[in-house]
């Protein structure tokens, strides 16, 4: 059955190239480039600015504003998610009861749509009727009952974080939880008749065996933290600006920038700095985390 | 798959409490929300306000009508699968296809298709809004299903490729060279013997496509508005609608059928994850695990 095989093979693969051209390397190669213009509102006149929007970008307050804001997401989702994640993964294939219950319950968050998410936390965080001070309230804690936590500057980004913890906790978890069942018996009988505690078992066993899984893990909420769009726009509702900017990221002001304000080309070199950023929080996870693979 | 030995030991002690303490309270995080958001779905505005731990005075189904017709949640659901059903189709098919031949057949310029597709799932979406934008505008898809359907395939071809081609090379040789001895040919090898034998490589795409593509909110935010419609119609996918309507509380408020879209949305979720729970968790995973 040779003939007709590059035949075959050629009418597979034009029609996805194609997509894939047009929709994604096209966008994406074209906008390498426009980085390099100065393109502002809906006019056809582009014109070649050299470095200028990088430059721009160098002195732009809210740029490093909302670069700051990721990077406290960049050090701090993988670091408490991650540990998290590990120690439930670690408690439900121990043996932990109804860890069939908790896994649906922790798992759950990921299933919704990141949007509900959003606007259920604005509801939970409202200073009128949400959960979150009725609580407070309940505890007897005066100073707090009618606190804004998403109105206040101080507080509005760490109620975000700790929503994007308490949502992607569980894929991570479930993620630990393959990985674990797959560390044979041996090494935890040996453990045990060693006389190893759960904490030391956990630290010399589980940790070391799971490491590959741990470090894909690492990278992905990495790059997750450098994104956050859709929580952050919706649990403030858009008023990003409103909230002195306490809230913005790099994506958010992105689009801000290109579409709100109709200067593409700023946006685009922006987004340009945003790929490099991610590019090297990748390279940059995997190499530091690089330790002698244990085969098993 | 081994069974662990169960490190947790009978009997009762400290740590043990802590552990079911944590456990219990991160629980409580889930699904005393959940409740609290279903009891409110039920009252009104006004005792959402004044009496928000209370169970409702009396169930108001209509808060749940209002929000599917007046707040359009019915119209934003609608374009929503109008969307991803064909969406998903495409990607599972193109993306068999692609995979298939790549890790079934040697021809020139092989590694250089892989390494293009590779290449999409390095870069950050927000990288491609402004071109994307342009280039659906000058097409005329700029706010048509068909549009965001072809640009939704295209950005999910990359990954699910991967992991078809991964899929694809555990398939034994044997098979397809079986059905070739057979005077079948390449079309009807790959789609009467290969395809079939991929279905659980299917599922598993098809559950993180279908995720993937319900939670897309920046690619619809961009290329679908509502420019030129007629007041009272809507292109709005689900994400986008709920953000309209959440954005829309500052000025119009109706909490109660806010509460209502959030429950109207979540069911259906709710339902597909019990019903379907460890398919959902490994095709999620097992994604993630190759990507």
């Amino acid at each position: 059955m040779k003939q007709g095989k590059n035949a075959f093979i050629f009418s597979f693969l034009i029609g996805p190239v194609l997509l894939y051209l047009v929709f994604v390397i096209g966008p994406y190669l074209s906008s390498m480039v426009f980085s390099f213009t100065r393109w502002k509102g809906l006019s056809a006149n582009i014109r070649f600015n050299g470095v200028n929007n990088f430059i721009k970008l160098w002195d732009d307050e809210n740029f490093w504003n909302a670069l700051s804001h990721n990077a406290i997401a960049v050090v701090l989702l993988p670091l408490v998610t991650i540990s998290i994640a590990l120690v439930f993964a670690f408690w439900f294939t121990q043996g932990v009861r109804g860890s069939r219950f908790f896994r649906v319950a922790f798992f759950f968050p990921q299933v919704m749509s990141v949007v509900i998410i959003a606007v259920l936390w604005s509801f939970i965080y409202n200073p009128q009727f949400g959960v979150l001070n009725g609580i407070i309230k309940f505890l007897g804690i005066k100073s707090l009952e009618s606190f804004p936590w998403l109105g206040d500057s101080s507080t509005i980004y760490w109620c975000i974080l700790v929503v994007v913890v308490w949502q992607s906790i569980g894929f991570y978890m479930v993620l630990f939880i393959a990985g674990m069942m797959g560390i044979p018996n041996e090494y935890y009988e040996a453990a045990k008749l060693d006389g190893a505690s759960l904490p030391v078992i956990f630290f010399q066993v589980t940790i070391p065996l799971l490491w590959e899984t741990v470090r894909t893990g690492l990278v992905f909420i990495a790059i997750a933290a450098m994104d956050l769009y859709a929580m952050v726009m919706v649990i403030t509702s858009g008023r990003i600006a409103a909230t002195s900017r306490a809230a913005d990221v790099l994506s958010t002001y992105i689009y801000e920038t290109a579409f709100e304000n109709g200067d593409f080309s700023y946006g685009i070199a922006m987004a340009v700095v945003m790929m490099f950023i991610i590019l090297g929080l990748s390279y940059f996870t995997l190499t530091s985390t690089r330790k002698e693979v244990l085969e098993y | 798959m081994n069974q662990k030995p169960v490190m947790f030991n009978k009997g009762f002690s400290i740590s043990k409490v802590a552990i079911y303490a944590i456990l219990l309270f991160w629980s409580a995080t889930v699904v005393l929300p959940m409740v609290w958001a279903t009891m409110s779905a039920f009252k009104s505005d006004q005792e959402i306000f004044f009496s928000p731990w209370g169970t409702p005075a009396k169930l108001l189904w209509e808060n749940f009508s209002r929000a599917w017709v007046k707040a359009q949640l019915g119209q934003y659901m609608f374009n929503t699968f109008v969307v991803i059903l064909p969406a998903i189709f495409l990607t599972l098919l193109m993306s068999a296809m692609v995979a298939y031949v790549l890790a079934r057949y040697t021809f020139r310029g092989k590694s250089f298709i892989f390494y293009l597709f590779l290449s999409g799932m390095m870069f950050p979406m927000f990288l491609a809004l402004v071109p994307l934008y342009f280039v659906t505008d000058y097409l005329g898809l700029r706010n048509t299903y068909v549009g965001l359907i072809l640009v939704y395939v295209a950005f999910s071809l990359p990954f699910t490729i991967f992991f078809m081609v991964g899929f694809f090379k555990t398939l034994p040789k044997e098979l397809s060279e079986a059905a070739i001895i057979d005077g079948a040919n390449h079309y009807q090898t790959f789609f009467s013997v290969m395809l079939p034998l991929a279905k659980p490589g299917l599922i598993s795409a098809a559950i993180f496509n279908f995720l993937g593509q319900w939670n897309q909110f920046i690619l619809p935010t961009v290329l679908m508005t509502n420019e030129g419609l007629p007041e009272g119609q809507s292109r709005y996918l689900i994400s986008q609608g709920l953000y309209f309507l959440q954005a829309k509380q500052g000025y119009e408020s109706d909490l109660s059928g806010m509460f209502a879209a959030v429950v109207i949305v979540t069911i259906p979720a709710l339902l597909i994850y019990i019903l379907f729970q460890d398919r959902i968790e490994a095709g999620l995973t097992v994604g993630a695990v190759k990507g």
